[in-house]
């Protein structure tokens, strides 16, 4: 197998396609009861948790690294409103920046990802940063 | 208690430094993990399966940082209601393995009162069984 390389500062400004997702009721609700959520508007589905943009996987082209070894260091949701049943949210997510850094367990690289969600006027929703650690 | 449970305090009640009602979660199992990594498409096999999670070092499986987040989302939820609210920003600090038992916690940070009603920062956290704090992080809302 080979080593995963060493994720390089090249990457920052990488895009993803953008890409639509429709949120449906039934996998709100999943959603919710698998986080035993107990707020109503989400068990019903008509209203998403709110971290379940989380749900919007999408890769970058060119962005690889070996899953075992990342720590998921931080997170962030911005929210213009909540997102609900039957919304059509387009998605594209970039790289904000790569940096190394030593830390307790040695040099470690930092991964900033950003999500955009806009509605299909063009209005942005949401927000998400992931900072991502990889060992 | 039925939320939302903020909307219906005092600003004196909001003032920063108070207190928030706690929100004590079910414990972890193995098989809510198996159900958020369907639930939320993260198929790390660290938080499902322990041969995996052993062979990076770790004692066992591992809960997805993200399931703490989502307790915390919940806790908001049921604080400020689930149109009241405008960020939630979140570090994962400790690891959380199944068994353990995660309350959610917080404090107002800062309160505004404007034109568009009240605002308001939330410093919020998860803690184990052992008082630890897992999951910490900082919310934003605005009641009407």
């Amino acid at each position: 197998m080979d080593q995963p390389s060493a994720l390089s500062p090249d990457l920052i400004g990488r895009e993803s396609e953008v890409v639509l997702f429709e949120l449906e009721r039934g996998a709100i609700r999943k959603f919710a009861e698998a986080v035993q959520d107990q707020t109503p508007e989400c068990l019903r589905g008509d209203v998403a948790p709110p971290t379940f943009p989380t749900t919007f996987r999408i890769t970058i082209p060119g962005l690889t690294y070996d899953l075992a070894r990342v720590l998921h260091g931080a997170q962030e949701y911005r929210y213009e409103r909540p997102l609900r049943a039957g919304d059509r949210v387009r998605c594209r997510v970039r790289v904000a920046d790569v940096y190394q850094r030593k830390g307790r367990l040695g040099e470690m690289t930092f991964l900033i990802l950003v999500m955009e969600g806009r509605d299909e006027s063009g209005t942005s929703v949401f927000t998400g940063t992931t900072t991502a650690i990889l060992r | 208690m039925i939320g939302p449970v903020l909307p219906a305090r005092s600003d004196q009640e909001l003032d920063r430094g108070s207190v928030l009602p706690d929100l004590r979660k079910p414990p972890i199992t193995k098989v809510q993990l198996v159900k958020y990594a369907g639930a939320s498409g993260d198929y790390n096999l660290i938080h499902t399966d322990d041969e995996t999670a052993r062979s990076v070092g770790l004692e066992g499986v591992i809960a997805h940082g993200m399931l703490s987040m989502a307790f915390l989302g919940d806790y908001l939820c049921w604080l400020a209601g689930p149109e009241s609210i405008r960020r939630l920003s979140v570090r994962f600090v400790e690891m959380v393995r199944p068994g353990d038992t995660l309350t959610c916690r917080g404090r107002v940070k800062e309160q505004t009162t404007g034109n568009a009603g009240r605002q308001l920062v939330l410093e919020l956290w998860a803690e184990n069984q052992r008082a630890e704090r897992v999951t910490v992080g900082e919310a934003e809302v605005h009641l009407a």
